[in-house]
C-alpha cells in the first residue's frame, strides 16, 4: 500500500495541531472524564449503588436484547445493499443508495416518531394492529424498530466504497471455474470483506446500545420493562440521582470506548491484510 | 471440437457491441480477436464465458448449445486482464480453487489436488511461489498464477482478455511466446482478445479482426497481413502509409507520378496502401513521387525517415543499406512503394 509522503510543517502549522489538540480535549475527553469524575462522587460505593437496583439490570439485558437483534438485522441487510449497489445496474438504485443515508440526516426523533405515527394507537395500522392484539410501540419491538432505522447505515456504508473498489471479477472468475453462488459468496464475496464487515459492525453496534432519541420516543419510559440504558442515565438524572445517572453513564461510555479500542486492535492487528484486501 | 458463434448480437441499453458475429474455432486452435476498443471483442469473450447473454444469436461447441448453460456449467477457463485473483488466498489456494468447488461426488481427493497443483505450478515456472498471496507477486508472475488457475479446471476452451495488457514492454513478449508454449502442450482451444495486433499477428494461428461490432476479417495472420479486407484492417494492422491516388486508363496517379496499377484496382479517386518498408526511395532523377526528407533517425536495425509528400507526412522504415547517401533533412528525394494496395474513396 502506498501511503503518501509526509509533508514537512510549515512554520504556523502546529500551531493548528495545538488548536486541534486542545478542541478534542475541551470537547471529548475533558467531559467524557467528567462522567467518569462524577460517577467516583460518592466513592466505589456510589459507583455500585445503582447496579443493586433490579432496573438497571432490566435496563442493561434489554439494551443488549436490542442490540443483538438490531445488529445481526443491519449486517444482513448491509450485505445485501452492498452487493446490489456494487454488483448490479437497476432501476432506482441511486434511490437506494440515498434511503441508506437517508438515517443520517434526518433527526432520531423523527426515526422515532415515523414508527408511531405508523403503528402507534392513532397511528396508520394501530387500529389493525390493536384488533389483532399487536403491539408495537412501547414495547421492545418498537424499540428494536427504532433502533434499526437508526443503525441502517454503518455496515452498507461501510461495504459499499470496498466492494466499488474491489470489483467483480472475482466472482466472475469463480464462476467460470465452477463454483455456485453461494461457495462464491462465502468463499470469495465475503472473506474479501470481513474486516470492513467486522467495523462496519461493531460501529454499528455502539451506536444501537447508545441510541436515545429514536429510542426515546417509542419506548414510554416503562421502568423495568422498556428502559434502554441510556433512557435509564436520563430518569435518573431527572430524579436528581446524579452519581447512579453518573454510574450507569460510565457503563455506558465504557461499552463505546472497548467499541473504540476493538476496533483500532483489529486495525494494527490486520493492516497488512486490510491492505491486501484493498489492493491488488 | 469446434465453437460456433452464430449471428450474436449485444446491446448496453442504446448502445450495440456487437451486432451480428459469426466465426468458428477449431479444435486446438489459437484463435485471437484483434480490435480497437469498443469493438465488441471483450463483450464476445464475456459471452463465451457466460458473464453475459447476447440479445439474438447461437453459440455452440461440439454440436452443444453453450448459451443453456451457466457460467460455472461450461467448464470453460477464463483469464482477465486484471488477473482476479483471489486475494485472501494463496496461490495454491487460488489455483485449486476450481477443484475445491467441485461437488463432493465429483471433487477429486486432498492428495490428488495437491499433486494437480504441483503439476500446474511447475507449468507455469512457479514452483517455490505456492504460498505467497498474490499482492506478493509481479504483475507476470500474477498473469501465470491466473492461467494456472484456469487451466485446473481442465477447460474445454481457454479465454484470455487481454491477458498482457497491464505488463510492460519486455514481460508481454516473453510471456506471449510462453503462453504458444504452453498452448501446444496442452492443445486446448484457445480464444484471446488483445489490441495489439503484433501480439495477434506473433502468437495466433488465426486472426479475426474486429470493428464497431462486427468482423471485418478472419484468416491466418500472413494472410490477413498480406490481403487485408478494407483500409480500416490495413491500418489497423500496423505500419501502414496511407496516401491519396487517381487510376485511370491502367495507371495509377500518386502526384507527379503515375505507373501502372494493379490489374484489379478500382477506378478514379483511391486509397493507396503500402507498408512502410515496401518503398525505395531514390535521387531526384528516379522514380517515384517527390517528397521532401524532413527527419532521419536509426532506430534498431532500420532507418526511420521522416518525408513531406502528396500534402502530408510519411513515415518510411528502411534498412541503412536502401537509405540512398542523398538522403538528409531539406533533401527532395523521389519515393517508389513496391507493393501498393489500393481501396476505393477518398
Amino acid at each position: 500500500m502506498n501511503r503518501p509522503g509526509k509533508l514537512h510543517l510549515p512554520g504556523w502549522a502546529p500551531l493548528i495541531v495545538l488548536l486541534a489538540v486542545a478542541g478534542m480535549i475541551a470537547l471529548v475527553v475533558l467531559p467524557l472524564a467528567m462522567v467518569f469524575v462524577q460517577a467516583l462522587g460518592n466513592g466505589v460505593g456510589g459507583l455500585l449503588a445503582p447496579f443493586r437496583e433490579p432496573d438497571t439490570w432490566s435496563a442493561i439485558r434489554l439494551t443488549l436484547i436490542v442490540a443483538g437483534i438490531s445488529v445481526p438485522l443491519n449486517a444482513i441487510f448491509g450485505l445485501a445493499a452492498a452487493w446490489a449497489v456494487t454488483r448490479f445496474d437497476f432501476a432506482g438504485k441511486s434511490l437506494l443508495m440515498a434511503l441508506i443515508d437517508l438515517p443520517f440526516s434526518i433527526s432520531p426523533v423523527i426515526s422515532g416518531l415515523v414508527w408511531v405515527l405508523l403503528f402507534g394507537a392513532q397511528g396508520f395500522f394501530g387500529a389493525a394492529l390493536d384488533a389483532m392484539g399487536i403491539k408495537v410501540i412501547f414495547t421492545v419491538t418498537g424499540l428494536v424498530l427504532a433502533t434499526v432505522l437508526i443503525t441502517l447505515p454503518f455496515v452498507a456504508r461501510e461495504l459499499i466504497p470496498l466492494m466499488q473498489e474491489q470489483g467483480a471479477e472475482e466472482e466472475a472468475a469463480a464462476m467460470t471455474l465452477g463454483a455456485s453462488g453461494w461457495s462464491t459468496f462465502f468463499r470469495v464475496t465475503l472473506p474479501n470483506v470481513k474486516w470492513a464487515l467486522l467495523y462496519g459492525v461493531l460501529l454499528c453496534n455502539a451506536r444501537a446500545m447508545g441510541e436515545f432519541g429514536a429510542v426515546s420516543v417509542v419506548s414510554g419510559h416503562i421502568r423495568g420493562l422498556t428502559n434502554t440504558l441510556p433512557l435509564h442515565v436520563e430518569i435518573l438524572y431527572n430524579e436528581y440521582d446524579f452519581v447512579g445517572a453518573f454510574a450507569v453513564a460510565t457503563l455506558l461510555a465504557g461499552l463505546g470506548l472497548l467499541t473504540l479500542v476493538a476496533k483500532s486492535l483489529l486495525e494494527w492487528r490486520f493492516s497488512g491484510e486490510l491492505a491486501a484486501t484493498r489492493r491488488h | 471440437m469446434t465453437l460456433i458463434v452464430d449471428s450474436v448480437a449485444k446491446a448496453f441499453g442504446r448502445f450495440p457491441a456487437l451486432g451480428g458475429v459469426s466465426l468458428e474455432a477449431r479444435e486446438g486452435e489459437f484463435l485471437a480477436l484483434l480490435g480497437p476498443s469498443g469493438s465488441g471483442k471483450t463483450t464476445l469473450l464475456r459471452i463465451l464465458a457466460g458473464l453475459e447473454t447476447p440479445d439474438t444469436g447461437a453459440v455452440s461447441f461440439n454440436g452443444e448449445d453453450l448459451l443453456r448453460l451457466s457460467a460455472r456449467e461450461r467448464r470453460i477457463g477464463m483469464v482477465f486482464q486484471h488477473y482476479a485473483l483471489f486475494r485472501h488466498m494463496t496461490v495454491a489456494k487460488n489455483i485449486a480453487f476450481g477443484l475445491s468447488v467441485r461437488p463432493r461426488a465429483t471433487r477429486p481427493s486432498k492428495d490428488q489436488v495437491a499433486a494437480r497443483v504441483a503439476d500446474l505450478l511447475r507449468l507455469v515456472q512457479l514452483e517455490e511461489l505456492g504460498d505467497r498471496y498474490p499482492a506478493q507477486l509481479s504483475g507476470g508472475q500474477r498473469q501465470r498464477v491466473a492461467l494456472a488457475r484456469a487451466l485446473a479446471i481442465e477447460p474445454r476452451m481457454l479465454l484470455l482478455d487481454e491477458p498482457f495488457g497491464a505488463l510492460d514492454a519486455k514481460v508481454r513478449r516473453e510471456l506471449r511466446r510462453w503462453l504458444r508454449k504452453v498452448h501446444d502442450e496442452t492443445g486446448v482451444t484457445t480464444i484471446f482478445v488483445t489490441h495489439d495486433q503484433e501480439e495477434a499477428l506473433d502468437l495466433a494461428d488465426r486472426v479475426a479482426i474486429l470493428k464497431d461490432g462486427a468482423l471485418v476479417q478472419i484468416g491466418a495472420p500472413q494472410a490477413v497481413y498480406d490481403a487485408p479486407a478494407d483500409a480500416f484492417v490495413f491500418d489497423f494492422l500496423g505500419g501502414a502509409v496511407r496516401l491519396p491516388g487517381r487510376v485511370e486508363g491502367g495507371r495509377l496517379t500518386l502526384g507527379d507520378w503515375t505507373s501502372k496499377a494493379p490489374t484489379d484496382a478500382p477506378l478514379g479517386d483511391v486509397q493507396v496502401f503500402f507498408r512502410q518498408d515496401q518503398a525505395s526511395l531514390r535521387g531526384p532523377d528516379g522514380e517515384g513521387f517527390n517528397a521532401l526528407v524532413t527527419g532521419l533517425v536509426q532506430r534498431g536495425p532500420a532507418v526511420r525517415i521522416d518525408l513531406e509528400g502528396l500534402g502530408q507526412s510519411i513515415e518510411l522504415l528502411l534498412p541503412p543499406g536502401e537509405v540512398p547517401d542523398q538522403a538528409a533533412p531539406g533533401r527532395i528525394l523521389r519515393v517508389a512503394p513496391k507493393a501498393v494496395t489500393l481501396f476505393g474513396g477518398r
